[in-house]
């Protein structure tokens, strides 16, 4: 989605309106370039937020839970796999 | 010796750390998102069979973990909203202050999306699935993940286009005025 269609909508004016009461520096024509700017802030944001997480790696608790999976024996139910 | 399969036993496990971002978005919460996990890899390891190698693993892991959460979702509701934001409590790097505060904005705007728009926008702007593979996971139509997702960045764009606004002024002016704008 392009930055213009993101300042197409109704929301946009009263969005608009809010930044120019607090700041002159904010004007029409600079809308499209603030709002791509902003939807750029918004991918990296959300990928570092998520790739924060995702640096952690596999908890203890999990390779724990797999490993009592793996030798857990089927036919002689839960923990039966015992070696 | 292995019951499973080593090599689809190695993909599980490299797919954990994205089923736990993924379950902290839904979620709101670490715990939780961790216990969403576990149940996940449990129904995973009990239905391996009906799993077709050479299909995508982490949408079908993505899909049970979804399936979970929203049965889950159904019978309690969300609980108690974590107001510090389950993301904050799992910041291991901290940025610069400025870049922090960005992010701490960024964050409380994402708590505030309806659940539906976050989970595609999370699943298509950071786990890094197509749409298609976002409506396979969500059981909807691609176009149905793309207003979706459309409709996120739209809304996330005002309410930070406002906090932009607020590094000129007073910070609770802003706040103010997002405030009324609401009611």
């Amino acid at each position: 989605m392009s930055g213009k269609k993101l300042m197409s909508d109704d929301h946009s004016e009263s969005a608009s309106a809010a930044a120019g009461g607090l700041s002159s520096h904010h004007e029409g024509g600079k809308e499209t370039v603030l709002g791509s700017d902003i939807q750029a802030k918004i991918g990296q944001h959300l990928r570092a937020m998520y790739d924060d997480v995702v640096r952690q790696g596999v908890p203890d608790r999990f390779m724990d839970l797999l490993s009592k999976l793996d030798k857990a024996d089927p036919t002689s139910g839960e923990g039966g796999g015992r070696k | 010796m292995s019951r499973f399969d080593p090599t689809l036993r190695d993909e599980i496990i490299a797919a954990i750390p994205n089923l736990r971002a993924f379950a902290i978005s839904l979620s709101g919460s670490v715990d939780r998102a961790d216990d969403l996990v576990q149940e996940t890899l449990l129904r995973a390891f009990a239905n391996i069979s009906s799993f077709r190698p050479g299909t995508n693993l982490p949408a079908w892991l993505f899909t049970i973990l979804r399936n979970l959460f929203r049965s889950e979702y159904r019978k309690r509701r969300r609980e108690v909203p974590d107001s510090d934001g389950a993301f904050a409590a799992t910041l291991t790097s901290n940025p610069d202050q400025n870049t922090h505060l960005d992010f701490e904005d960024f964050r409380a705007a994402l708590e505030q999306l309806p659940s539906d728009q976050r989970e595609a926008l999370v699943l298509v702007g950071a786990s890094g699935f197509s749409y298609e593979e976002a409506a396979d996971i969500c059981q909807c139509a691609v176009g149905t993940i793309k207003s979706r997702v459309n409709r996120a960045r739209k809304r996330l764009g005002e309410m930070l286009a406002l906090d932009d606004a607020s590094d000129f002024g007073p910070d609770k002016t802003t706040r103010a005025v997002l405030a009324a704008e609401r009611t």
